[in-house]
């Protein structure tokens, strides 16, 4: 049953993720024709609000919201004041004031969208929290890896990488499991989060091991600040372990996707060459975010809130 | 790579009739699969000689009903006639008049324009007209794809309540029901699969 807002594939039922999918399916026609705009959400207003940078969601859900005919409202705090938690509720408060229909969140520090959707009228979507989740991220992978492969029932997803900052990561693997993929994580010990395997998942610090028999590997991206020592002795250990390239990959499935939610590190954790060409499918996750949250925004704006009711 | 058409059927499998219908033995039969047929042939004649002349027909079928009468036109139209006429899918959803109202969004359909409609005559086929809003609808969807040199309405079964000022140009049968009617298009077990036939289901309760 799907809630008053999204604020984690955790909270969603596989009815609930075949349904947001199915409506993307649907949502990637408009996105064909020459006039790309239906009237769905006339009237509609959406803010995205954005504390932490981000020009690649916050754009694909402005498109989305656009192609719905909602007004769209970018508002991007950018004061370090910010991140107390009385002036966020506040700043929320503020544009709750202002009757949106939805507010779309990103904020650097876990659970934000969440303590602003309890203070909001209007339904709440998250667009990435800390190290917590991002489930349109989440979604906009499962339907391309869903188009390329005609099912996730039973597939071998591996995850590579920093998995223990990545709200990719965390909704990927509530995603892919709760669809009846198995998922595997590939990552250096120290980026591995403890007690990682109580979720389901197997973890390895081997690549090879992780992505033997794969159907899809997906990259994450590592920050750099955290190639500095701390975690990883340097770049070029990193990706020299865990960077994939062809060579790598051979272990997996000869039908394997790779995948990456962007920006990528090329050389780091894609090669060039894999960055830019088949088997990833990097081009096609960014178009299928803009029909994604398309879904999103049609199942969650915009509805009357008591009939929406209350998550 | 599958086209992204083929498996959405798989993902959620979604039946053509609402899931909250009694399931009582009251509903009656107002066509059978002989009277649904025997319709769409003198339908087929209908559109053929009120276009006379005209080869730039389109046929778009108003999902999920409509698609099955559609592709039957189609065929009657091709033996009485020779021409083969596209035939399209166009959902309504997006551009209905009570998404505000609704508290749940309701499933979208597929969508599959294989012709342009520039310049064609448009034959919107619907299994059931009621209030005219679902035309209305179709019509500004249709308009998005281009501009069509005119837009006519096939109906199988027309129950008259209109809200709004549309016509249907060519009805199946006229079938006069309460309000609180619920008529459908079905077929073997609940799908669109033939023999098809219209049933018409008092709705239970207060809904």
């Amino acid at each position: 049953m799907i809630g008053r807002d999204l604020l984690g594939i955790e909270d969603l039922d596989r009815v609930d993720l075949e349904r947001i999918l199915e409506t993307a399916e649907r949502m990637q026609e408009v996105g064909l024709r020459e006039v790309k705009k239906v009237p769905t959400l006339r009237g509609r207003t959406i803010v995205n609000l954005f504390f932490e940078p981000s020009t690649r969601t916050r754009t694909s859900f402005e498109i989305a919201g656009k192609r719905l005919s909602a007004d769209v409202v970018n508002f991007s705090p950018t004061s370090s004041s910010l991140t107390k938690d009385e002036s966020i509720l506040d700043t929320a408060r503020t544009l709750d004031a202002m009757a949106p229909d939805a507010v779309v969140v990103r904020h650097k520090v876990a659970g934000v969208p969440k303590r602003i959707a309890d203070a909001l009228a209007a339904p709440v979507i998250n667009a990435g929290d800390g190290a917590h989740e991002h489930p349109t991220q989440a979604l906009l992978d499962l339907l391309t890896v869903y188009q390329e492969k005609g099912r996730i029932d039973g597939l071998s997803v591996t995850i590579v990488g920093d998995v223990l900052h990545s709200r990719v990561a965390r909704s990927n693997i509530y995603g892919f499991l709760k669809l009846g993929a198995e998922v595997r994580i590939a990552a250096p010990p120290t980026l591995i989060p403890p007690a990682i395997e109580t979720l389901g998942v197997k973890a390895f610090t081997s690549l090879r091991e992780a992505i033997d028999g794969a159907d899809v590997v997906m990259a994450l991206r590592i920050q750099r600040e955290r190639l500095d020592g701390a975690y990883v002795p340097s770049i070029r250990e990193y990706s020299a372990t865990f960077g994939l390239d062809r060579n790598k990959l051979r272990f997996a499935k000869d039908d394997a996707i790779v995948m990456h939610p962007g920006p990528v590190n090329r050389g780091v954790e894609l090669s060039h060459d894999l960055a830019d060409h088949r088997p990833s499918v990097i081009l096609d996750q960014v178009r299928n975010g803009v029909a994604l949250r398309m879904a999103v925004l049609y199942l969650f704006a915009g509805r009357p809130l008591a009939a929406a009711g209350e998550a | 790579m599958p086209n992204p058409q083929t498996p959405t059927d798989s993902i959620a499998q979604k039946a053509s009739v609402p899931a909250d219908l009694p399931r009582s033995g009251e509903e009656r039969v107002v066509l059978d699969d002989t009277a649904i047929r025997r319709a769409l042939v003198r339908m087929a004649h209908e559109v053929l000689e009120r276009n006379e002349g005209q080869s730039r027909l389109y046929l778009v079928a108003i999902p999920n009903g409509g698609v099955p009468l559609a592709r039957q036109l189609a065929e009657n139209v091709r033996s009485i006639s020779g021409l083969e006429l596209p035939v399209g899918i166009l959902d309504t959803t997006l551009y209905r008049d009570d998404l505000a109202q609704r508290g749940e969004r309701p499933p979208l359909r597929r969508t599959e324009m294989p012709s342009a409609v520039d310049g064609r005559i448009v034959i919107l086929v619907d299994d059931v007209a009621n209030t005219g809003r679902t035309i209305r609808a179709a019509m500004d969807a249709l308009m998005d794809f281009g501009r069509p040199s005119g837009v006519q309405v096939v109906a199988l079964v027309d129950r008259g309540h209109r809200e709004l000022p549309i016509r249907i140009d060519y009805v199946g049968k006229n079938i006069p029901t309460h309000a609180r009617e619920l008529v459908i298009l079905r077929g073997r077990d609940g799908g669109l699969e033939p023999p098809l036939e219209v049933v018409v289901v008092p709705r239970g309760g207060d809904a």
